[in-house]
């Protein structure tokens, strides 16, 4: 049984196609990482995993059944964060209330419910981060409190939209390794979009790369290759490999980052 | 001071609208959303007015219309409850109308005064029974709902992915707050609402870093406020309204300098 599996999936999102008759699979324990331009569908992709976006055609399962909303076997990171950036809770409470957020009437925090929220805490070595407020946590110090929630409830899938985004060296490699070793000791398949994949390479098992509604899942060397990303663009591109790093030309444009700073521009690739 | 009838029947009153208002208020300046509460209010003056000129009662016409506007705010969607420029046109035209009908209404001078300023003095015992009901109906009701509530209101896209049904959640939200609002109404008045609802609440965020402790704060915060405010007015003889606002702002104050303080 695949932990993600999307077979022959269309979706259709505002009269456009972010995927056309996408096939790949997500083994169970499986660290995979998504790459591709803005606008070609790592967010979407998620969603539909979520069951929040409906499907034009095709099937997608989640360990072994069809998506649903509210899936307790899929951890979920959005990129999204908005208004929690400037509040003064600490990132326990933040935490707690997504623990006990999906349920109506008078719902208290039971002891085994605290328990999970510092073990989840304590996974990510976030718990003495999460006695502070969760506005005053540097970017990287709140993302990993915020990667704690994705635990709870022993999830067997977890999927993380661009959790790197805007975060220095020194906390990207933090996310990468605590991603890593979750993916490792707790046997939970790792979903992990990104821009760039050079901060990934050594983490991850194989890549899964989004591109012109195609999406290529394998290894690094053989998907992350002129050939093959030239047709997921649909324009030249040129890989250039120095060592263990990887640079996506378009001509003498470095693709990725381009992505990363230039969002309406890159959008055209997609 | 307990010793008439009116003061005792006032102190009820105010407790219980400011306990409301307080603790909706928390949630209000949670998600950001403090501008569609004000809204709320001159809405209901709409409502309240229009009551009037029709020969109904203006509670009835305040709740009402307070309630239909927190539904249709909800249903139209976060985007439009906390979009300034929307918000603030419906606000000054609910005002405009309110005014309208006050005008056919020609007797009116101390009634308007009473809907935009409070009167807490002034609310009788079939006035007090009506804000008791709203009052309870309305925090059982958000207590049903809190942590959905508090969920959406932290990451609205994880709530939806973990299954909460956040389009509901904020439409009831709304209408608890149009209920609060319309409580709130009968002591401060629609132009200060404002100052039960925000004030406390927006003071107990400073204070707090915990959600329940700050919530139950928030309605602390309010209640003394409401009840010191009556006692000063009682001893003064200055407006109930202006203590209130004037407490308000002072425990807003501190708060401030107490959080920059910890900093």
């Amino acid at each position: 049984m695949s932990a993600l599996e999307f077979d022959h999936v269309t979706i259709l999102l505002g009269g456009r196609n972010i995927l056309t008759g996408a096939s790949f699979q997500i083994e169970e324990g499986e660290f995979v990482g998504m790459l591709g331009a803005n606008g070609a569908g790592k967010t979407t992709l998620m969603r539909a995993a979520l069951g929040l976006v409906p499907v034009a055609s095709g099937a997608i399962a989640v360990l072994g059944r069809p998506a649903t909303r509210g899936n307790s076997q899929i951890g979920y990171m959005p990129q999204n964060r908005g208004a929690i950036t400037s509040l003064r809770l600490t990132g326990w409470d933040v935490v707690a209330a997504s623990a006990i957020g999906a349920r109506f009437g008078f719902v208290t925090l039971d002891k085994a419910t605290r328990r999970e929220i510092d073990w989840a805490l304590e996974e990510v070595g976030a718990r003495a981060l999460a006695r502070r407020s969760i506005g005053e946590l540097s970017g990287g110090e709140r993302q990993l409190v915020l990667l704690s929630q994705a635990l709870i409830g022993k999830p067997r899938l977890i999927m993380m939209d661009e959790p790197l985004i805007s975060l220095d060296p020194a906390h990207q490699k933090d996310v990468v390794d605590i991603a890593r070793r979750i993916c490792d000791n707790l046997k939970i398949a790792i979903l992990f979009s990104a821009h760039e994949l050079n901060p990934l390479v050594n983490a991850i098992d194989r890549v899964l790369y989004l591109g012109g509604g195609e999406a290529v899942i394998g290894a690094v060397e053989d998907v992350v290759t002129g050939p093959v990303l030239s047709r997921l663009y649909g324009a030249e591109i040129e890989v250039v490999r120095v060592r263990n790093r990887y640079y996506v030309m378009a001509g003498d444009v470095d693709v990725e980052r381009d992505a990363h700073r230039h969002d309406d521009h890159a959008h055209s690739h997609a | 001071m307990l010793d008439y009838d009116f003061m005792r029947t006032a102190f009820v009153a105010s407790g219980l609208a400011a306990v409301l208002a307080g603790t909706v208020g928390f949630f209000l300046v949670l998600r950001g959303q403090t501008f569609a509460g004000h809204a709320l209010s001159h809405v209901g003056f709409t409502g309240a007015t229009g009551a009037i000129l029709f020969g109904l009662s203006p509670l009835a016409g305040l709740v009402g219309f307070t309630f239909v506007a927190g539904i249709g705010m909800g249903l139209f969607g976060e985007k439009l409850a906390t979009r300034d420029v929307a918000v603030g046109m419906m606000l000054s035209l609910a005002l405009g109308l309110g005014l309208l009908f006050l005008h056919f209404y020609t007797a009116a001078a101390t009634q308007a005064t009473a809907l935009l300023f409070g009167n807490v003095l002034g609310v009788d015992s079939s006035a007090l029974l009506t804000l008791a009901v709203l009052a309870v109906v309305s925090l059982v009701a958000l207590a049903m709902i809190i942590r959905p509530l508090i969920f959406a209101s932290l990451e609205s896209e994880l709530a939806e992915a973990r299954g909460v049904p956040v389009r509901f959640v904020s439409v009831a939200f709304l209408a608890i707050v149009a209920v609060a609002v319309a409580e709130c109404a009968q002591i401060v008045g629609v132009l200060l609402v404002f100052t039960l609802m925000v004030g406390p609440a927006a003071a107990a965020q400073n204070f707090s870093r915990r959600l329940i402790g700050g919530m139950v704060l928030a309605a602390g915060f309010a209640l003394a406020e409401a009840w010191g405010g009556l006692t000063l007015a009682f001893y003064t003889d200055w407006p109930t309204s202006f203590w209130i606002t004037a407490l308000s702002g002072l425990v807003y104050l501190m708060s401030l300098a107490a959080r920059f303080q910890v900093r």
